[in-house]
C-alpha cells in the first residue's frame, strides 16, 4: 500500500536538488525579521543612508529620456556605456579592464553562478576558504562541485596550507579557487598583500583558475581599497564586482571581468540563462554614475558602517565572556566570532531567538561541517545602539550556554541540519 | 459580513509555521465568502483589535503565549469571542507533562516520564539527576521542551552518553524539559472537531524517515508519507480514535483539536500530546484529515466561527 507523500514530484527532482529544503534553523530567522529583535544576522545593506529623492530623479530620467532602451531588451554582455563606467570603477582597485572584458550580470551572485557553469562538471573540486560565502557554496553545490575549504588567519587564506591542498588532492580535477580578498564574508579578514601575490603564484604553477569576488573592497575603513589581485593577473583571475553595496542591492546588477576567451563563453552562458541583464537597472545605475558623487556616497557607506563596527567590537571587548575571540573587519560587513570552550552556536540559536538577539551559525559557512563553535555577526544593518544592546543580549546567552555546558559536562547536540540553515537574503 | 481576525506569527520558533497555518486558513475562509483581516501578535496587537473590532478571532499561533493560554486570556478580557479551546484548557494541553498527567488518571496509556526545570540539576547535580531518569525511564528515551511543538529540541536518546547533549539542546528551547518513554510503534494522528459533538476525523498515519518525524520531516513535503486510513486493524484504530475523544473531553478542549498517539506492537494507543492550534500548513496533519472525511477547511472554521458567534 502506498501512502502519501503530499509532493507527487519527489522522485523527479534532479540530483543537484537534494539538500533544497527548509531547516528548523531557517525557520527560526523568520522570527529575526520583527523589530523587537536585534538582527545581527542578515547582510542587507544600509539603503536608507541613499538619498530618495535623487533615486526617484535618476529613475525618473532613465524612463523620460531613455525610456524605450530601458524598457526593451538588451545585450547579452550588458550596456556597453555601463561597462565603460564600470571600466572606471575597477581603476578604483588597480584593474586596467577594457569594456569588452566586462559582462554585466543579474547581480554578482549570477556572474558566479556563470562561472561555475562554464568551468564545472559534476565532480569537479572547487577549492574555498574556510569559512567561505554561504552564496557562493550554494552555487558549487547545485553544480555538483566537490567544495575543499583551505584554511586562513587574520591575513586571510593561507599560501602554504592552499600548497599543501593542491598535492594532498593530486589526480583530482581542480577547477577553482574561489576566494573573497577583501573583508571577507563571513570571517571579516583581508588577504595581506604579499599573500595575494603567493595564492597567485601557486594557482598559476597548478593551473588553477582564480575567482575574484569582491562586493566589499571599496568599503574600507582605513585607507585606499586593496589591490585587486586581478591587478597582477589579468590571463589567471576572473574578477567578480558588486553595485549591491556601494549602490542600490534591490538594483542587482554586477559583473565579471574575465579573459577575452572566458568572457566569451561567460556572455553565451548569460543568454542562455536570461537573455540579458534588466536594461532597466543598467541605465539607472548608468545614469547615477553619470550624475551623482558616487566615489563620497561610498564614503559615506563606509563611514556609517565604520561606526556600527565600532558599536561592534566596543561592546564585544566590554561584554562577552572570557574565551571568546572574534576578527576585527577593516572593512565591509562581518566579523566572524569563536565561542568559548567549543559551544555550539547551532544549538544556542533558540536561545538567542528568544533572548531576542540573531546570528547566523557557522556551519552554514562551510560545506563540510566545521564551524560547530562559530557565528558570524553582521553589523551592517542595524543603528549603533541597537548593536550594542544585540551584543549585551548576545553575552547573556553565552553565559547561560556556558553555565548549561558546566552543568552537564557538554555543549548541545544540535544535529547538522537537513537543509538551507542560513537566511534568506533579505533577513535584516 | 463576519469580520474576522486571523492571528498568525509572534516571535516563538514556531512563528514561520505558526505564518504558514494562518496564511492558509485566511485564503480558505475567504473562498467561502468571510472577510479576513491576518494579524501578527505584536506589541500593538490589542490596538490594533479594539480599532478592527472583529467578530471572531481565529488563534492560529503555534508555540508559547500562542498555545499555553496568554493570547486568550486577553482575547477574553477584550470580550472578543474565538475558536479553540479556552486559555485554561489551553494551560492545562499545551503543558505535557500536565496533560499527560490528568490523561492518565482516565486510565489511559502514557509513556512514563519526569519533568525537570533547568535549575533542578544545579541543585541535585546532573548527572545524579541524569542516572535517576534512565534508571526510572529506560532507553531508549526522548527528551523534549515540556511546552512547544513541531518537534523543536526533540531528540531520542538511544545511549546514556548521549543525553547530557540532548538536554543541554532542548533547554535550548524552554526552560522545562521532558524525559519520557519512547514507544514503538504506529505514530497516528488523530483530528478532533466539535460542534457541541465530538467527532474524530480520519486518522493519518505517520511514516517518518528513520521513524523519526522531526521538523524537516513535517515541513518538507516529499519527506514522510502519510497513510489514510491508517495500515491498521480497524478495532485498533477505533481504540487509537476513542484516546482521541478522551483527551478532547477530559482536557475541555473546544471546536477542534488534534491527538497525537503511537500505537504499540501489541495494538495499545498510548497517549503522547495534543495541539489546541493545529498546524493548517500544506504538510500538516489536519488537513490531510479532513480532506479524507470530505470536509473543507474554509466551509470547517466558518462553521466553528458561527459556533463561536453563538457562544
Amino acid at each position: 500500500m502506498t501512502g502519501s507523500r503530499l509532493d507527487p514530484w519527489v522522485d523527479a527532482y534532479a540530483a543537484r536538488t537534494h539538500g533544497l529544503a527548509v531547516s528548523e534553523i531557517r525557520a527560526l530567522f523568520s522570527v529575526a525579521s520583527r523589530p523587537e529583535v536585534v538582527s545581527l544576522a542578515g547582510g542587507m545593506p544600509f539603503v536608507q543612508a541613499l538619498s530618495t529623492d535623487v533615486m526617484v530623479a535618476t529613475a525618473e530620467r532613465v524612463l523620460r529620456e531613455r525610456g524605450t532602451q530601458a524598457l526593451q531588451y538588451g545585450s547579452g554582455q550588458g550596456d556597453v556605456h555601463l561597462r565603460e563606467q564600470i571600466a572606471r570603477v575597477m581603476a578604483e582597485v588597480a584593474i586596467t579592464a577594457h569594456p569588452d572584458d566586462i559582462v554585466v550580470t543579474t547581480g554578482s551572485q549570477m556572474a558566479l553562478d556563470l562561472v561555475t557553469r562554464t568551468f564545472c562538471d559534476p565532480g569537479d573540486v572547487v577549492l574555498v576558504e574556510a569559512p567561505s560565502y554561504v552564496g557562493a557554496l550554494g552555487v558549487f553545490a547545485s553544480y555538483q562541485c566537490d567544495v575543499v575549504h583551505v584554511a586562513m588567519d587574520d591575513d586571510g587564506l593561507i599560501p602554504e596550507a592552499l600548497s599543501e591542498t593542491i598535492a594532498r588532492l593530486a589526480g583530482r580535477r581542480i577547477k577553482m579557487l574561489y576566494t573573497i580578498p577583501n573583508f571577507h564574508n563571513p570571517a571579516g579578514v583581508t588577504l595581506s598583500a604579499q599573500r595575494r601575490l603567493d595564492v597567485l603564484r601557486i594557482a598559476q604553477d597548478a593551473g588553477i583558475l582564480v575567482l575574484e569576488d569582491d562586493p566589499y573592497g571599496l568599503l574600507g575603513f582605513d585607507g585606499p581599497p586593496p589591490r585587486a589581485m586581478r591587478a597582477e593577473d589579468s590571463d589567471g583571475v576572473v574578477y567578480l564586482g558588486s553595485f549591491s553595496k556601494t549602490i542600490a542591492a534591490g538594483l542587482r546588477v554586477g559583473w565579471a571581468v574575465a579573459p577575452h576567451g572566458v568572457r566569451e563563453k561567460l556572455v553565451l552562458a548569460s543568454e542562455a540563462a536570461v537573455l540579458c541583464p534588466s536594461n532597466y537597472a543598467q541605465l539607472t545605475v548608468s545614469e547615477y554614475l553619470a550624475t551623482q558623487p558616487w566615489r563620497e556616497q561610498i564614503k559615506a557607506f563606509a563611514h556609517l558602517y565604520e561606526e556600527r563596527r565600532d558599536a561592534l567590537l566596543d561592546s564585544l571587548q566590554a561584554m562577552m565572556p572570557t574565551g571568546t575571540r572574534w576578527t576585527i573587519p577593516a572593512g565591509g560587513f562581518y566579523s566572524w566570532l569563536t565561542l568559548p570552550d567549543e559551544l555550539d552556536a547551532t544549538a544556542m540559536l533558540p536561545r538567542a531567538i528568544s533572548s531576542l538577539v540573531a546570528y547566523v551559525p557557522g556551519t552554514g559557512f562551510f560545506a563540510d561541517g566545521q564551524g560547530r563553535s562559530n557565528l558570524r555577526l553582521s553589523y551592517c544593518y542595524p543603528e549603533p545602539d541597537r548593536i550594542v544592546e544585540g551584543v549585551r543580549r548576545l553575552s547573556a546567552v553565552v553565559e547561560s550556554e556556558l553555565a548549561l555546558a558546566e552543568r552537564f559536562g557538554t555543549s548541545g547536540a544540535s544535529a547538522q541540519p537537513l537543509g538551507s540553515a542560513v537566511p534568506g537574503p533579505d533577513v535584516q | 459580513m463576519t469580520h474576522v481576525v486571523v492571528l498568525a506569527g509572534g516571535l516563538s520558533p514556531e512563528r514561520d509555521v505558526s505564518l504558514r497555518s494562518g496564511r492558509r486558513i485566511a485564503e480558505a475562509l475567504r473562498e467561502v465568502g468571510v472577510s479576513v483581516t491576518e494579524c501578527d501578535v505584536d506589541a500593538q496587537l490589542i490596538g490594533t483589535l479594539r480599532d478592527i473590532r472583529p467578530d471572531v478571532v481565529v488563534p492560529m499561533l503555534h508555540g508559547t503565549t500562542g498555545e499555553d493560554g496568554a493570547v486568550r486570556h486577553v482575547l477574553a478580557a477584550l470580550g472578543l469571542p474565538f475558536i479553540g479551546a479556552t486559555a485554561s484548557a489551553c494551560e492545562r494541553s499545551f503543558d505535557k507533562s500536565v496533560a499527560a498527567s490528568l490523561i492518565g488518571q482516565t486510565g489511559l496509556a502514557t509513556p512514563r516520564s519526569i519533568t525537570l526545570p533547568q535549575g533542578a540539576f544545579g541543585e541535585l547535580g546532573a548527572s545524579a539527576v541524569l542516572d535517576a531518569a534512565v534508571d526510572f525511564i529506560g532507553l531508549p528515551l526522548v527528551v523534549k521542551p515540556n511546552k512547544g511543538g513541531s518537534a523543536l529540541g526533540v531528540t531520542v536518546v538511544r545511549e546514556a552518553d548521549a543525553l547530557p547533549a540532548a538536554m543541554v539542546g532542548a533547554f535550548a528551547y524552554a526552560d522545562v524539559v521532558i524525559l519520557q518513554q519512547f514507544i514503538a510503534g504506529t505514530e497516528l494522528a488523530l483530528s478532533v472537531l466539535d460542534d457541541g459533538h465530538i467527532r474524530v476525523l480520519p486518522p493519518v498515519e505517520i511514516q517518518a524517515p528513520n521513524g523519526i518525524y522531526d521538523y524537516h520531516a513535517r515541513y518538507v513535503a516529499g519527506t514522510t508519507e502519510f497513510f489514510v486510513p491508517a495500515r491498521l486493524a480497524e478495532s485498533t484504530v477505533q481504540r487509537a480514535m476513542n484516546v482521541a475523544t478522551t483527551v478532547h473531553a477530559t482536557l475541555g478542549l473546544r471546536d477542534w483539536s488534534r491527538t497525537d498517539v503511537i500505537v504499540d506492537t501489541d495494538g495499545e494507543p498510548w497517549f503522547l500530546e495534543v495541539n489546541v492550534a493545529p498546524g493548517m500548513t500544506e504538510t500538516s496533519l489536519f488537513p490531510q484529515s479532513l480532506a479524507a472525511a470530505d470536509l473543507d477547511v474554509g466551509a470547517v472554521t466558518a462553521d466553528l466561527i458561527s459556533r463561536a458567534l453563538a457562544r
